[in-house]
């Protein structure tokens, strides 16, 4: 599973710009390279600006909808649970060509707000797994008794729910800014002009002359998108030992 | 603790009057709670689903003006219907999606079996973080690394040349081998959660009465991780329906992805490539609605 991985960081090392294997030794020019070059590095801070606008936007939504799935028996509830998968489990390319055709005809045109509304809609998914599944493991005897003993419904969700998903909203948000971070599929149809990280390296991937530093770029995202993951699942099993 | 607790006051603040207000009413506090994100969900979602079915009846004439006119027709559909070409790409679409399926189901099972059943809740975690560790690394990230493996002079055919045989190169097949290693820890996950909610105590009950292995697996094991197995399926079957990256770096022969992709633009062919995307949808809808009667999305 991690061969060709590992093969793309040796790529990185590699001195010659031909991409032959065998590869032809082991430098660190592509590496400066990478960290120099401005498109990169203009990429990599659009990426992190929207990836963190879009996790924002699916904490708040994820929560809401995963309080009112979990707490109320309402009309049309399995349709709102079918509703939400639904962006992750039509093809990238519907809903990237669903969202190109909605922003060009009625928004006039695609812009970084465009490409925020995108990712911030299949995040939702991720963040409300995360919540409800933690909802679900909580005894809802927890907020009956802070009712009883006299908070108010704000103190009820500062003092007794918000620690208890807090895990759930830290993992959620984590795997969001990842999978915000890394998509390409359906942004190459909602950025216009604007370049996040994976659009610049899909852009460079046709150009030869390029790649060594596409596969120095590539080793950096390896390592950036590893780290978010690690994270999440380090706070959700130490989670589960509570309550 | 102590500094929790606050006997009712006797002016009541704000929140606490707007919670009595709320208190009766169920239905009131949960459309508060709904509101944001289901408005956002139907506007911008389902919104533009409506937009992109209602953009495959329009026209878009690609003779003199070069745009879009909002009339209603079906040309774009019989297009799709009558032209040997697209249907082409779509029987290979549909049919490359249903070989990654069934390939990453069968390569999943023994390690999701594995992951689920016998491994201690330690190895079993750390299982889980290697397998979704290549999962949350970059999609475009692999592909650019298969690119490399799979190119005249990449990887594979210099471990293939000492045997006298090559690799496949670019094609159909490559976005094949590509397609299934990628999706693979899709499939993994919901299965080895699927392995886990199997009850050992019916695996041993079904020895007890005399089963052999292939036995408790075809009658006991198979049924109870099928739902499972659908929820995984419909990950697999989705991705690989509406790609166009991996297509386009892996091989030159045209998915629907790559069609649509192609027809985005201003200049492009909007119409057609919507018409051409309610393909996979439709197909999807279809797989979900037999997948959530196969009790799939429990298992997700």
């Amino acid at each position: 599973m991690y061969v060709p991985l590992l093969l793309i960081v040796l790529y990185a090392f590699n001195p010659s710009k031909s991409q032959k294997w065998p590869i032809a030794g082991l430098t660190l020019q592509w590496i400066q390279a990478a960290a120099t070059n401005p498109g990169a590095r203009s990429a990599v801070i659009l990426s992190v600006e929207v990836g963190l606008m879009a996790t924002g936007i699916a904490l708040v939504l994820g929560s809401l909808l995963a309080a009112a799935v979990h707490r109320y028996r309402f009309f049309g509830r399995s349709t709102v649970s079918f509703l939400v998968i639904l962006p992750i489990a039509l093809p990238g390319i519907v809903t990237g060509i669903a969202l190109n055709a909605t922003f060009r005809t009625l928004f006039g045109g695609l812009s970084l707000f465009t490409l925020i509304v995108g990712h911030a809609t299949f995040c939702v998914v991720v963040v409300y797994n995360n919540v409800i599944a933690r909802m679900r493991r909580t005894p809802g005897s927890l907020v009956e008794a802070s009712a009883d003993l006299g908070a108010d419904p704000w103190q009820t969700f500062r003092y007794v729910t918000l620690p208890v998903i807090r895990s759930a909203l830290i993992a959620g948000a984590l795997l969001a800014f990842a999978l915000s971070f890394d998509e390409i599929i359906v942004t190459t149809f909602t950025a216009g002009f604007n370049e996040t990280l994976p659009i610049w390296i899909f852009a460079n991937l046709s150009r030869p002359n390029q790649l060594p530093i596409v596969n120095a770029v590539a080793l950096f995202v390896i390592i950036a998108s590893a780290i978010p993951v690690y994270l999440a699942q380090r706070v959700a099993s130490d989670a589960a030992g509570y309550v | 603790m102590g500094a929790v607790y606050a006997p009712p006051a006797a002016h009541p603040t704000l929140t606490r009057r707007l919670a009595r207000g709320l208190a009766g009413s169920p239905r009131l506090r949960v459309s508060g709670l709904l509101a944001a994100p289901l408005g956002w969900l139907v506007v911008f979602y389902l919104g533009s689903l409506a937009v992109l079915f209602a953009a495959a009846f329009w026209h878009y004439d690609s003779n003199i003006t070069f745009t879009v006119t909002k009339t209603f027709s079906l040309e774009n559909f019989v297009t799709l219907v009558s032209d040997p070409v697209y249907r082409s790409i779509a029987g290979r679409t549909i049919l490359i999606a249903a070989l990654v399926t069934v390939t990453d189901a069968v390569l999943a099972f023994p390690i999701a079996f594995v992951m689920g059943k016998m491994a201690g809740p330690r190895l079993r975690a750390a299982m889980g973080v290697l397998v979704l560790m290549p999962l949350w690394t970059s999609y475009l990230v692999k592909i650019l690394a298969w690119r490399l493996i799979l190119s005249d002079s990449g990887v594979l055919n210099w471990v293939l040349k000492p045997l006298h045989l090559s690799g496949p190169g670019f094609g159909d097949i490559a976005v094949y081998i590509v397609l299934a290693y990628i999706w693979l820890p899709y499939m993994i996950l919901p299965l080895a959660a699927g392995f886990e909610r199997v009850p050992t105590s019916l695996l041993e009950a079904s020895t007890d009465l005399g089963a052999r292995t292939w036995q408790t697996f075809y009658r006991v094991v198979l049924p109870l991780v099928f739902p499972a197995l659908v929820a995984g399926s419909i990950f697999t079957f989705s991705l690989s329906l509406g790609d166009y990256i991996a297509v386009s770096q892996v091989s030159s022969t045209q998915f629907i992805g790559s069609v649509v992709y192609a027809n985005q633009g201003v200049a492009g062919d909007l119409p057609l490539a919507a018409a051409f995307a309610v393909v996979p949808i439709i197909v999807m809808l279809i797989y979900l609605t037999l997948a959530r009667k196969a009790g799939a999305f429990e298992a997700l």
